[in-house]
């Protein structure tokens, strides 16, 4: 074993990396859930955001307009489930596994003539003088503008459910419903669009991997990666900097375990695998779980 | 359970579906396919189909192809493949080691339908079983890769520890230390066939931990990607060419190229001529084929890997021929030797050199 | 205006014809999708879901509905509980795995002795594994407040990773020629779980499956812990002063469908799989949420919605062979027929009505 093979510094560039699908999605889930709509769709949501992505990366070459289309396409699946759990209160754990069944349905055969096709390229940006700083640098500035974008998001969102109005209202509705429609709120709105957003987010978290992780359309090509978004959600108690967190842990503990490995550590290789899965339990023992939005998961219906 | 075998099989006899059926030439050849993924995985399964479909370009009219994709191994695998042969399948291949159980049940319901399992080891009168000498083509990588690499480590990504992936890592090790005695390799054992994700960061691991080579085991092109984005790192097509990623990262690849095989099968069985065999082939008759050694690579690099790659289409050349020792140093093949098939088939041990355990 | 209003009670016609409606919606809806994929939709419909019960070969199909259908319903009868009383165990896929392994180990262990015993202590132990990996969840839950969606997820993924390491260490079949997975129990007289009739698809798992069934319904209609269980979820204050200990009744819910999960993962490993390999598990944890729901966590509401989900899944195979259509709009087509499902439902608990100008 050799520990200096292992370079502090490009570990933890690279968790950043391969933290963004999942906090893409996570992030999107958590604001869905802070306006009490259970969405365990966001599997299906993903995949149907990384085939629409590369649909349209590859029609008009660029990645950006690619990133766009992901997010349409998330948002357009979710309004399905909006649809049944908002206006026809179907039960939203059901709804939401079906929509991951229906999006991998769709997805595959949306991306049936796209196999075996590279996505246009969606270079890195290395940060002028911010890039250039040492140990900071290659950590922080000098990712693909993706990374930068899932950061945003989530200090955006944190930003909106603490200062803003319309947070505020969110939080309303997901915590009490009934009396936030008594206070004049319309919940099915306010959820309806919490439920767009969390699909767009899926959708780009999909298109971070069919644009920039693999970068190819292949079936099936989330692997998961939407399971373990909800879980974060979960594990961030629904406060944003904690799904930071949460990410971040799961992330690194995969790349220092896929470290720990190459460099030879006399650990088996499935606990080794097993890892992330653990931590991530093991810190929210300690951390404790906060307390989910009152609302989370039921069906509204103004009965007046 | 055996009045089940009875009732299957009178029913096999009396609707007709004996070879006998078509050998008037009345009827086309229905040939099944059992795929273990989706067809659209660009990987394992997407060459499988590519292979039905050169059955279906070859034999056009005569011969009609079905298949299920995605059949999970165990009970749904042992159903569609009866229900292939309710259906009239006259030859069933079944495209993953997993169904090996299963084949052996349903075929010997169906005594009058031939199946053909892939990468396993049980025969039976109607089963043969065919697999392709992967570890070929590993030998080819493993050589040019010896001399590609400038920091001397090699990164593997691995799936699951079973023969397939060890005789592959210990192929590639062989003929990379033969170019470069000073090569090491880093092997990340990943435990999936496909996880674009997992690979990627697998990748990138290896690359930052020093590799600027890698070799891969999995199915998915995010390992090319990740070495793409470093941009100095070589990588090698698995299971399909990948040369969208061509002419670097990707300098080569093996390709699973099954259309050769499944041509002559179908046309056994058309003939009548069908007999279960076992077969284990290589680059010789093409079920490994070498995707194209680009221009990245130095000509002379490129000239005695092509020169190899000849050597093992004669036969002139085995892979594993010895002196060879385990990783414990204790002796496998004596100078000269080549290795046999069984052992081959069963490898379950490092060469001599390979650092690390198998996981068990 | 469309406007819903709520029933004093759910009407006996829609909760009948709700159904009904959701598959004749499908049909048509999906009818368009196969057209549109250029497939005859009647002939595509009626393979779907005709074929599997009346066509010729139904005599096959038919027992494969309960072999398909038996875990499904096992498992959502045990996570049914639970839903009811707000506890969400989402993890049955890992108990249902690591049941399987408990239960395939002891079975392993007696390896090759024949004793009537084996068997009997195999359920023992599947059932056993299964609890108490719930049971993790349940006493982080209760301990330390640890939410148990996240947990139970989480271990479905320790539970696949310690599956693999099974198949490929400690229960590997040592005459398996180093290949993974264990030996096949179904050819170990003593501990295989065969059709107890032959070619009747009836085994010691659709057995349990019916018997819990009417356990449950007796338990949840009759029974205090019924009551305690329906109060919890529609009323966690009234249950407390009612007398139900939270914590104990977290426990008891979790226990009780992860140990019916690990009976529906032994049942599954000791007869239709026959082994424990690196895929064993096909997703039966996660689908048997869908059935808890679409049968309305009534245990007869989730027999027939487990049998209607084997429909789609052998009639999906069926016409994925017969007819060439890909999996994708297999799925697609499920997915539209659980969305009917729960969409149609409104109108059970909801009357429509068409008002003008008030708004909702």
């Amino acid at each position: 074993m050799d520990f200096s093979a292992i370079n502090p510094i490009l570990l933890l560039a690279s968790l950043m990396v391969a933290a963004t699908p999942i906090l893409l999605a996570a992030v999107g889930e958590l604001v869905v859930e802070r306006a009490g709509v259970l969405n365990l769709g966001v599997e299906g949501m993903m995949i149907t955001g990384a085939v629409c992505g590369f649909i349209v990366a590859v029609g008009t070459n660029s990645p950006w307009l690619g990133f766009i289309g992901a997010a349409v396409g998330g948002a357009l699946l979710s309004l399905l489930f909006g649809f049944l759990t908002q206006f026809l209160l179907s039960n939203q754990v059901a709804t939401g596994l079906a929509l991951t069944l229906f999006g991998l349905g769709l997805s595959a055969l949306m991306g049936q003539g796209y196999i075996g096709i590279k996505a246009p390229s969606f270079p890195d940006w290395n940060i002028p003088l911010l890039g250039d700083i040492p140990v900071i640098g290659p950590i922080v500035f000098q990712h693909d503008p993706m990374v930068y974008v899932g950061l945003l998001i989530v200090a955006g969102t944190w930003a909106f459910l603490k200062y803003a109005r319309a947070g505020l209202i969110l939080r309303a509705v997901g915590e009490n419903h009934e009396a936030a429609h008594a206070l004049g709120y319309h919940v099915v709105r306010v959820r309806m669009l919490a439920i767009m957003f969390g699909g767009a987010c899926a959708g780009l978290g999909g298109a971070y991997l069919s644009l920039v992780r693999v970068p190819q359309w292949t079936e099936g090509m989330t692997a998961g990666a939407g399971w373990i978004a909800l879980a974060i959600v979960v594990f961030a108690s629904w406060r944003p900097w904690r799904l930071l967190l949460g990410a971040y842990l799961f992330g690194g503990v995969t790349v220092l375990q896929l470290n720990l490995q190459a460099a030879g550590f006399a650990i088996p290789v499935e606990y080794l695998s097993m890892s992330p899965y653990l931590a991530t339990i093991a810190v929210l023992v300690i951390m404790r779980t906060g307390r989910a939005p009152g609302s989370l998961g039921q069906s509204f219906h103004a009965s007046r | 359970m055996m009045t089940m075998n009875r009732i299957l099989a009178g029913a096999a006899v009396a609707l007709g579906l004996a070879t006998g059926a078509f050998a008037d030439g009345h009827e086309k050849t229905k040939v099944g396919f059992v795929y273990v993924g989706p067809v659209g995985d660009g990987g394992w399964t997407y060459e499988h189909d590519q292979g039905r479909l050169a059955v279906e370009e070859h034999f056009g009219d005569a011969v009609e192809t079905v298949y299920v994709e995605s059949v999970p191994e165990g009970p749904d695998a042992e159903r569609v493949m009866t229900q292939m042969a309710l259906g009239g399948a006259d030859l069933i291949f079944t495209t993953s080691f997993g169904y090996m159980d299963q084949t052996i049940n349903v075929a010997g319901k169906f005594p009058d339908v031939k199946f053909e399992h892939a990468t396993g080891f049980k025969q039976a009168d109607n089963v043969s079983v065919y697999s392709a000498r992967f570890y070929e083509g590993r030998a080819v990588q493993g050589h040019i890769a010896g001399q590609m690499t400038e920091s001397n480590i090699i990164g593997y990504i691995a799936s699951f520890p079973i023969p397939e992936v060890i005789r592959g890592i210990n192929s590639a090790y062989l003929h990379a230390k033969e170019v470069n005695p000073d090569v090491e390799f880093k092997i990340v054992w990943a435990y999936t066939w496909f996880d674009p994700a997992k690979e990627a960061e697998a990748a990138t691991v290896l690359i930052e931990q020093g590799a600027d080579v890698i070799l891969q085991h999995t199915d998915s092109t995010a390992p090319q990607a990740a070495a793409q984005a470093a941009g100095n790192v070589v990588t090698f097509g698995q299971a399909s060419d990948m040369a969208e990623f061509a002419p670097f990262p990707r300098v080569s690849s093996i390709i699973d190229n099954w259309a050769p095989y499944y041509i002559a099968r179908t046309q056994a069985v058309i003939d009548g001529t069908w007999e279960s065999t076992s077969t284990w082939d290589g680059i010789a008759p093409g079920m490994v084929g070498i995707g194209e050694i680009t221009d990245a690579v130095p000509a002379e690099v490129k000239a005695s890997a092509e020169a190899m790659v000849e050597s093992m289409r004669s036969g002139e050349y085995h892979p594993f021929t010895g002196p060879i020792n385990k990783q414990d140093g204790s002796v496998w093949l004596s100078d000269g030797e080549v290795a046999d098939d069984g052992t081959l088939a069963g490898m379950n041990f490092y060469v001599e050199g390979l650092t690390g355990d198998i996981p068990q | 205006m469309i406007m819903l209003e709520k029933r004093p009670q759910p009407s006996r016609f829609w909760v009948l014809a709700t159904p009904a409606l959701a598959v004749v919606l499908t049909m048509f809806f999906g009818g368009l999708l196969f057209l549109a994929l250029g497939k005859n939709p009647f002939e595509t419909i009626r393979t779907i879901f005709l074929d599997p019960l009346f066509s010729e070969f139904a005599w096959y199909y038919r027992p494969q509905l309960l072999i398909k259908g038996a875990p499904l319903v096992l498992i959502a009868i045990g996570l049914s509980f639970g839903f009811r009383a707000g506890i969400w165990n989402i993890g049955a896929e890992g108990q249902y795995i690591v049941g399987a392994i408990c239960g395939a180990a002891v079975g392993l262990a007696f390896y090759p002795l024949e004793s009537f015993i084996i068997f009997p202590l195999m359920i023992l132990a599947g059932a056993l594994g299964g609890m108490l990996w719930a049971m993790i969840p349940g006493i982080l839950r209760v301990k330390f407040g640890t939410n148990e969606i996240l947990v139970s997820l989480m271990l479905v993924y320790v539970a696949e990773q310690l599956l693999a390491s099974m198949a490929l260490g400690a229960l590997r079949n040592p005459d398996g020629m180093g290949f993974p997975g264990s030996r096949n129990l179904a050819q170990y007289p003593s501990a295989a779980n065969l059709e107890l009739i032959s070619g009747s698809g009836m085994h010691w798992g659709v057995v349990t499956a019916l018997i819990v069934v009417i356990f449950a319904y007796v338990t949840l209609s009759r029974h205090i812990f019924g009551f305690h269980v329906r109060l919890s979820g529609q009323s966690p204050r009234a249950a407390r002063f009612a007398g139900v200990n939270p914590g104990r009744l977290i426990l008891i819910c979790m226990g009780l469908s992860g140990a019916l999960a690990g009976l529906a993962g032994l049942f599954e490993v000791a007869g239709p799989a026959g082994q424990v390999s690196i895929d064993f598990n096909v997703g039966y944890g996660f689908t048997a949420i869908i059935v808890a729901f679409l049968g309305r966590l009534h245990p007869v509401g989730i027999l027939l919605a487990g049998a209607l989900m084997a429909l789609t899944y052998i009639g999906g195979e069926i016409a994925q062979s017969n007819l060439g259509l890909p999996l994708a709009a297999i799925q697609l087509m499920q997915g539209m027929l659980l969305f009917f499902l729960l969409a149609v439902d409104v109108l059970t608990n909801y009357r429509v009505r068409f008002a003008t100008g008030a708004a909702a």
